[in-house]
């Protein structure tokens, strides 16, 4: 009885200091849960362990974001098979008021942005703000609905460290793509 | 003797402070800064303010309850290493940050923290420039020459000299220091989006942001404002400067 006691107050122990043991300049320090394009809800902390290819969108937009997905397209066709496997690519949506889990994957599905490579997820208003943030991210509701926002893609390691971004968008940029081929070199 | 002194001060230091919030009516609102980057007046909804700029001393208590906002334990992703760094100590302020002072050297994360301990949050830009926009008398005070001038004053302020303490003369709300004493964080500084030039617009650079491009500001003789705008557009989340702080705002 003793022992499932202790056994109970370990594993509580271990759900409170989730997130914790990430190095200090990691992103998924940030506490925020995302829920993706099949409905299902996460912290952004669990995309450890694999490099990620990230950018901020909407989907209403259509002015630069199609060219956002276009160009994290290019950049993951520039990989060879194997790197292409250790990589995810993740969007995040900063319009939480009208991208739905179903506008998510309606959007998924129009782009051909398959699971489980591409991940489409949408976080609470005050999370957007702050990933922004982390992300070194602008953006900005203008009265009509529309958003002003920066487009960048950005390259987190497989612990959530930052290490490198591009705001060249509608082509591969070499410097970048070459981050991206270091961060997913085999062992 | 001094023990108890210790005692006492540390007493007063964990004691929970319960800030004051002015209410700030709903009102149309022309900004430096117009939503639909023209002339459109912003609606702002009713909301409360803090009265006063967080002080060193209340960020020692929230410090102390949270320890996790230690300068010597913060993540690096919510923090530069500027961090609280006039402060003595990581739990002791020393005589370069005094109790009354605002406090400064905080990041984004970290004001956005304190908020959220006061069940609040940082105000939003339009809020914090609606409610600057008063003086003793009046609520929009900024047409009037001698307000401009007074509030621009206080950037020809050398910004090696020590803060001082907070308490300023209070508005028509009873809001205080909004000028004069130090820049503050608003929720929503990576949106303000002013290009470092004016060919962002429409130039080479065009991608750089989405949609109707950067914004165009109004208002061109209100520098004191236009100001506020280019240094909070120019920061990131982890940056903290020695005339950083901010006060914290609640939704109605």
């Amino acid at each position: 009885m003793k022992r499932v006691f202790v056994l109970l107050l370990l594993l509580i122990s271990a759900v409170a200091t989730a997130g914790t043991d990430m190095p200090k300049d990691s992103t998924y320090q940030l506490k925020v849960e995302l829920t993706d394009q099949a409905g299902h809800t996460w912290p952004l902390s669990s995309r450890s362990g694999r490099v990620q290819l990230v950018s901020m969108f909407y989907t209403s937009c259509t002015m630069v974001c199609p060219m956002i997905v276009d160009t994290m397209q290019i950049t993951d066709n520039a990989l060879d098979e194997p790197s292409r496997a250790r990589m995810d690519m993740l969007l995040v949506s900063f319009d939480p008021a009208r991208d739905s889990v179903d506008a998510l994957r309606q959007y998924a599905e129009r782009r051909k942005l398959h699971a489980p490579a591409w991940t489409l997820a949408r976080v609470s208003a005050q999370d957007a703000r702050q990933l922004a943030a982390l992300l070194g991210l602008q953006y900005r509701q203008l009265p009509g609905g529309d958003f002003n926002h920066s487009s960048e893609l950005i390259l987190l390691d497989a612990e959530g460290r930052l290490i490198a971004r591009t705001s060249i968008i509608g082509r591969a940029d070499p410097e970048f793509v070459a981050a991206v081929r270091k961060a997913t070199a085999g062992p | 003797m001094s023990r108890l002194a210790a005692i006492l001060s540390g007493l007063l230091l964990t004691m929970p402070v319960v800030a004051d919030y002015a209410p700030l009516p709903a009102g149309d609102f022309a900004s430096v800064l117009p939503a639909d980057g023209k002339a459109a007046p912003t609606h702002i909804a009713a909301f409360r303010l803090r009265t006063e700029p967080v002080t060193n001393a209340e960020f020692m208590a929230f410090v102390l309850k949270h320890p996790a906002w230690r300068r010597d334990r913060v993540p690096k992703v919510f923090a530069d290493t500027g961090y609280l760094s006039h402060w003595a100590g990581a739990s002791e302020l020393g005589d370069q940050a005094l109790p009354q002072q605002p406090v400064t050297r905080v990041s984004w994360f970290a004001a956005q923290a304190f908020c959220e301990s006061e069940k609040a949050r940082l105000p939003s830009w339009y809020e914090w420039e609606y409610a600057s926009a008063a003086d003793a008398t009046r609520t929009d005070a900024r047409q009037d020459p001698i307000w401009r001038d007074q509030t621009l004053a206080w950037y020809s302020r050398p910004s090696n000299t020590p803060l001082p303490l907070i308490g300023g003369q209070s508005d028509v709300r009873g809001i205080r220091d909004l000028h004069g004493l130090i820049w503050e964080w608003v929720d929503d500084f990576n949106a303000l989006m002013v290009g470092q030039d004016s060919r962002d617009q429409d130039g080479a650079d065009k991608l750089k942001f989405c949609g109707a491009g950067a914004l165009s500001l109004q208002e061109k003789e209100n520098y004191a404002i236009l100001m506020r705008v280019a240094m909070l557009s120019s920061l990131k989340a982890v940056d903290t400067t020695v005339n950083l702080g901010f006060r914290c705002a609640k939704s109605d």
